[in-house]
């Protein structure tokens, strides 16, 4: 296997009251330094809370924000957007929100040619053909193509997003909280078709949610994000069985689960820490009924535990 | 907020800096020289230069803006040639009596229109709507000089209840009731558009607001309609109206130039129409930058009224 | 462009100033063929001549000059500098407002900074200044009209223009291959177009105004040449003699800009789609009732509602958001209503205490009662003091449902204060009990905190506490936690739990989600396009549902420790609420179905305490 995507310490800074010259007085780190790898054919899925630096990560693979430091590799070549269509080729994007990703004065044809028309240089009459057969791929029907944005729901809606992302013919695909608009009979109907269209067309996909059962249900292996930083990763069916950092298990304790009785999952109420401020350890001691001193003085490294498993902690779970 | 303000106003100096920079440029386009204005155009050639050397008009341009700058920091304004007497004294007078016009329309304004605004909002689509958007729609289609002259034919030619014109009556006048009753005419004939601009927008920003969550968790909780409508929605959409209103006094203020004239009320707008139509220069740089940076100031205020009531504004 | 049309001519106001202006663009374009008198011809003689002098219609001018032909001539080119004026700005500033809000950063910065600088004018000191640098005139008066305008064009584009440019589809334009110029053309420009065009039509009565006054001080157009101001400012000379000449021309004045401003207006109405789809209506203090009969109660709960139906009317179309739903929920239980969005869950709800928003929602039907008072059509007042006192809801978004301008502890005090007479101090003392009720930790500090400085947990509590304020007999939460992450909704999920064993709570859980259903609702009803189709306790429901969409809905959602696998899906999507098939609204979903399925009204069966709404249920044996 070949690696698709590999991220080499890449990190994001926000600027927070930021004069108009001069450097900006505070900065946020979104994503602290990140290393990672998906190899080909493969699905990494991404999972975290709101704020933990998720999406900043996925809108950096492809070039809509630029990273503060480190570096991007896609199939071998390093990060290059400079030639927008030969990038476009390589990697695209579904979005979270189906509607607002499609622009809701063109027609849905419009929006489907634009990948072909600037990234590959067809003719009218391959286009056409082209949307055709992008279209019975994604079970849509071809007379949606003259209809406008709000004429369909979220699932069909989502469902021309992932089309469009198909048009550019690219190998690897961000998919940014696909189905967290939907309802879960409509997300059961993406996730499939994801699935199929993996199959189909040997994609490698990165799949980032909020949803633990989502993202276990459609990766091979699994990244856990907690305040920017990955602080466990390791095959999906382990995981959350085995979690090695307590965020992990926190987070799978809380899951509501069906036959499982209501427990508070923890027993300090408190959340995420003040970005501006950032605590100068571990970041999630002040929530680890294991923290200890050393937790909150030094920053615990990524480092191998057991077979495929990473975990950032001083005191891991026993697996 | 003591912080918070003095930034305010410390970030007003770049603008007053630009006002007089954009006032001085646009001046400096005068075709034609104000010493042959100011000689009339029998001057002999050695007159005219002389002058001008006197005035300091040989200089660059870059020049004479830095030193027309030090001056009015020391607050020597010029002198005004048309009136021959100094720039600043003619413009406090008469910016007295514009303030007192613009004011008193202002406050009307505020008032009337908000109160228009919410009541119509709070019966949308009853009579009460129907007459007020009527009426907002009347008052910002009427010109304002044109208002004022339908009054003065009404109220002081048919019905003689009001003087015609001027701020205080020539004879035996002088006293507060002479003043508002010079006053209450030309002050309603200019708050008229302003009223109408401000219940326009008071009546959409409480729509808005009315169907925000919070107004029925306010519901939900069970307080009583009066206080939703003028408490939790008001305060919520004065939010959007405060702005407005720093922008409305911009145009009070301008339409007070018509005003004055109309009713031949000794403002500085009137003074500036005439200044220009004399080609009275320094007069009218002065009299623009005084104005402009009075204006400046208030909307200051009305950013600092604005943080006080929304605390999402960082201060 | 044909609904903007249909729905313009729907607009009678704008009609009326359609037709109006039409009449006086025909007129003044038909001018230069009209038997008029020159209009600049002076013959003193014949000064001051009153209307309807036979030669002159509208009678002469101080200088004799026919007034139906100056105002003619004079409209004429007032008309032809205001639209160009609007036109020039709206250009020049939309160009502007777009650069800046689509590049963003230092781009933004600078070009803002210089359009703040001209707005700190008072614009006519600014129009004023370019007429004196320019020298009197109308093409002059227009340069400045235009130029004074084009920041307000620039500043309110610009901010369109922003929204836009964070949108998804752009950042897909960006994927796609397109370059800033075409993204602009092909993305930004058509979004924004509409504001442009309502900003023009809404300001092109203003400008016609503002160029009849710079006219009428004598800056604008110059004698003879006559437009409409400088005949009013001629005209004002001779106010009190001959107050017909100042009337004529302002009254066409008046007759312009009102006609525009109606048929802007109108523009403005057709193009933005919050008020075509109605949503810029003001909902009512409580929910429009118009019912024809008040059933029979059926339950014996706290609260029981029996049939509710709830309409939403928009135009002529009817969306039966919820039809006929009957629940019943006791003091220390907790009712779980589950459905997808769109099945009514929520309107259902907010129906029982008149929440739902009206216009355009009404409730058709039913009756909701606690302790046997109907609350449905119950008088306002009484209706008022039961919100909040027995009854208290939670809502979704705790962001959106706190006022954002009110700090957290004078909301509490204020949901007390609303129904006991009690004193500001001890309101608020009461309120940092009731903070300390939810574990809101330094609840003293925290009472004085706006919502915005809270977290998403923490304000959730708030919402929590602010529901609990008069010891309430029910509470009726609405997806309280769909908003939350998971960490916190399960400190929320088992703080809720806490509270109705402690106090005796009757509890109304909404939400989509099977899980929180299953660990907190001793009942649960599934809901689907409007309806209950199937009821029972929680437990046997998910282990044994009877009714199809039940347990298609439980197949879908997949569970942690399931690994990777496929999931079920239900083909097809919910019917919309304005066109229900007859029969069952499941089957054309329903892998089950018959013929019978289509015809007649299924009705809800029950059977051993549950019920379920289908002729073919799946009854499994325990």
């Amino acid at each position: 296997m070949s690696a698709a995507l590999k991220l080499d310490n890449l990190s994001k800074s926000f600027p927070v009251g930021k004069p108009l010259f001069g450097p900006p007085k505070f900065t946020v780190k979104a994503v602290r330094p990140v290393s990672l790898t998906v190899e080909t054919g493969e699905t990494l899925g991404i999972v975290g809370e709101s704020g933990c630096g998720k999406s900043t990560l996925a809108r950096m693979l492809v070039g809509l924000i630029p990273p503060t430091t480190g570096r991007i590799e896609i199939e071998g070549r390093a990060f290059d957007n400079a030639d927008p269509a030969a990038f476009g080729r390589s990697i695209q994007y579904v979005f979270q929100d189906p509607i607002s990703s499609l622009n809701p004065r063109k027609t849905i044809r419009q929006i489907m040619e634009v990948p072909l028309k600037r990234l590959h240089r067809m003719n009218k009459a391959d286009r056409a053909r082209r949307i055709s057969e992008i279209f019975a791929a994604v079970n849509l029907r071809d007379d949606f193509l003259n209809r406008y944005p709000h004429e369909f729901s979220g699932g069909q809606a989502q469902r021309i997003g992932i089309a469009r992302a198909l048009a550019a013919n690219a190998r690897i695909l961000i998919l940014d909280e696909p189905v967290s608009a939907l309802d879960v009979s409509v997300q059961a109907q993406v996730l499939n078709l994801l699935a199929k269209l993996k199959r189909e067309f040997g994609l490698t996909y990165l799949f980032i949610s909020h949803d633990l059962a989502v993202v276990e249900a459609v990766s091979d292996r699994i990244a856990v994000l907690y305040f920017g930083a990955v602080v466990e990763i390791g095959r999906a069916e382990a995981i959350f069985n085995r979690p090695r950092h307590p965020y992990t298990k926190l987070l799978a304790d809380s899951a509501p689960v069906v036959g499982r009785p209501l427990t508070a999952p923890e027993g300090k109420e408190t959340e995420l820490p003040d970005p501006l401020n950032p605590p100068p350890g571990c970041a999630f001691a002040a929530r680890c009924p294991r923290a200890s001193e050393l937790c909150r003085q030094s920053e615990p490294q990524l480092t191998v535990m057991g077979e495929y498993q990473l975990a950032a902690c001083h005191h891991p779970l026993d697996s | 907020m003591g912080s918070y303000i003095l930034k305010r106003l410390l970030s007003a100096i770049p603008v007053l800096l630009g006002i007089t920079i954009i006032v001085f440029a646009i001046m400096a386009m005068i075709p034609g020289d104000p010493a042959t204005a100011i000689l009339g155009s029998y001057a002999t050639p050695e007159n005219v230069e002389k002058l001008n050397r006197d005035l300091g008009l040989d200089k660059p341009a870059a020049a004479r803006y830095f030193i027309w700058l030090g001056n009015m920091l020391t607050g020597d304004f010029g002198q005004s040639f048309a009136l021959n007497r100094p720039v600043i004294h003619e413009v406090l007078e008469r910016f007295s009596a514009t303030l007192v016009l613009a004011g008193t329309a202002f406050v009307l304004c505020c008032f009337f229109g908000i109160l228009a605004g919410v009541v119509s909002a709070s019966r949308q689509y009853g009579l009460a709507d129907k007459a007020i958007t009527f009426a907002v729609l009347l008052g910002i289609s009427i010109p304002s000089f044109f208002l004022g002259m339908m009054m003065i034919l009404l109220f002081a030619v048919s019905l003689k209840w009001l003087p015609v014109s001027g701020m205080y009556a020539i004879y035996g006048g002088g006293d507060l009731w002479d003043l508002l009753k010079h006053l209450a005419m030309p002050a309603t004939a200019l708050a008229v558009v302003a009223t109408g601009v401000i219940a326009r927008l008071s009546r959409s920003a409480m729509l808005e607001v009315l169907r925000q969550d919070f107004i029925r968790t306010a519901r939900a909780k069970g307080v009583s309609e009066h206080r939703v409508i003028w408490g939790h929605a008001l305060r919520a959409a004065m939010v959007s109206i405060i702005p407005v209103l720093g922008i409305q006094a911009g145009f009070v203020l301008s339409g007070a130039v018509y005003i004055e004239i109309v009713f031949q009320w000794p403002g500085v707008g009137r003074m500036l129409v005439d200044a220009i139509l004399k080609r009275d220069i320094l007069l009218v740089q002065g009299g623009v930058v005084l104005v402009a940076a009075c204006y400046v100031i208030f909307n200051i205020m009305v950013d600092v009224a604005q943080s006080l009531l929304d605390p999402r504004i960082k201060t | 462009m044909r609904l903007f049309l249909r729905l313009l001519a729907r607009n009678r106001l704008a009609l009326a100033g359609a037709v109006v202006l039409g009449f006086v663009v025909l007129l003044v374009l038909m001018t230069p063929v009209l038997p008029l008198a020159e209009p600049n011809i002076t013959n003193t003689a014949d000064r001051f001549q009153r209307p309807f002098t036979p030669g002159h219609l509208l009678g002469t001018d101080h200088l004799g000059r026919d007034l139906l032909s100056r105002l003619l001539w004079g409209t004429r080119l007032s008309l032809a500098v205001g639209f160009s004026a609007a036109v020039i700005a709206a250009t020049i500033g939309a160009a502007i407002g777009i650069v800046a809000g689509y590049f963003g950063g230092r781009t933004d910065n600078l070009i803002m900074r210089g359009v703040d600088m001209l707005m700190a004018f008072p614009y006519i000191l600014l129009a004023l200044a370019i007429v004196a640098a320019l020298g009197p005139g109308l093409m002059n008066a227009l340069i400045a009209v235009a130029a004074v305008n084009v920041p307000f064009f620039a500043r309110n584009i610009r901010g369109i223009t922003v929204g836009i440019a964070h949108k998804e589809f752009v950042d897909a334009a960006k994927l796609s291959g397109m370059g800033h110029g075409r993204i602009i053309l092909s993305e930004i420009l058509p979004n924004v177009l509409p504001v442009i065009v309502i900003a023009m039509s809404t300001t092109v009565g203003w400008m016609i105004l503002e160029t009849a006054g710079l006219s009428f001080l004598g800056l604008g157009s110059q004698p003879p040449q006559a437009d409409l101001g400088s005949m009013l400012g001629e005209a004002r000379a001779a106010l009190i003699t001959s107050p017909h000449t100042s009337v004529v021309p302002g009254v066409m004045i008046l007759i312009i800009v009102m006609s525009i401003n109606l048929l802007g207006d109108g523009v403005r109405d057709a193009l933005d789609p919050r008020l075509r789809s109605g949503a810029l209506t003001r909902p009512m203090a409580a929910t429009l009732v118009d019912r024809d009969s008040v059933p029979e109660p059926s339950g014996d709960g706290i609260l029981t509602l029996d049939g509710i139906e709830t309409q939403f009317h928009v135009g002529d179309r009817i969306y039966r958001a919820v039809g006929g739903v009957s629940l019943s929920v006791g003091p220390g239980e907790c009712l779980g209503l589950i459905g997808e969005s769109g099945s009514g869950k929520s309107v259902t709800a907010l129906s029982i205490m008149g929440l739902v928003a009206s216009p355009p929602g009404v409730i058709t039907g039913g009756a909701a009662r606690y302790r046997g008072r109907d609350l449905i059509g119950m008088p306002y007042r009484e209706l008022r003091r039961l919100r909040g006192d027995r009854i208290a809801y939670i809502f979704q978004d705790p962001l959106a449902t706190l006022h954002p301008l009110y700090r957290v502890g004078d909301q509490l005090a204020e949901a007390i204060r609303c129904h006991h007479a009690i004193g500001r101090a001890e309101a608020h003392d009461r309120a940092i009990e009731l903070l300390k009720s939810v574990r809101i930790p330094n609840p003293e500090s925290r009472a004085r905190s706006y919502p915005h400085e809270m977290s998403g947990g923490m304000r959730q509590r708030v919402g929590i506490a602010m529901a609990l304020a008069n010891d309430p007999d029910v509470i009726i939460a609405d997806e309280p936690t769909t908003a939350l992450d998971v960490t916190v909704q399960a400190q929320i999920l088992s703080l809720l739990n806490d509270l109705r064993r402690d106090r005796g709570l009757a509890i109304v859980f909404i939400t989509h989600d099977f899980g929180v259903v299953a660990q907190l609702c001793d009942r649960v009803a599934v809901m689907y396009a409007g309806r209950i189709v199937e009821e029972g306790p929680t437990a046997e429901i998910l282990a044994r549902p009877a009714h199809p969409y039940t347990s298609r809905l439980i197949d879908c959602v997949p569970e942690l420790g399931g690994g990777r696998r496929e999931l079920a899906a239900i083909p097809g999507l919910p019917p919309s609420v304005d066109d229900l098939p007859a029969g069952c609204a499941f089957a054309p979903r329903c892998d089950k179905k018959q013929s019978s399925c289509a015809v007649g009204e299924v009705a809800l069966k029950p059977r051993d305490g549950r019920a379920v709404r289908c002729l073919y249920p799946d009854w499994r044996p325990a």
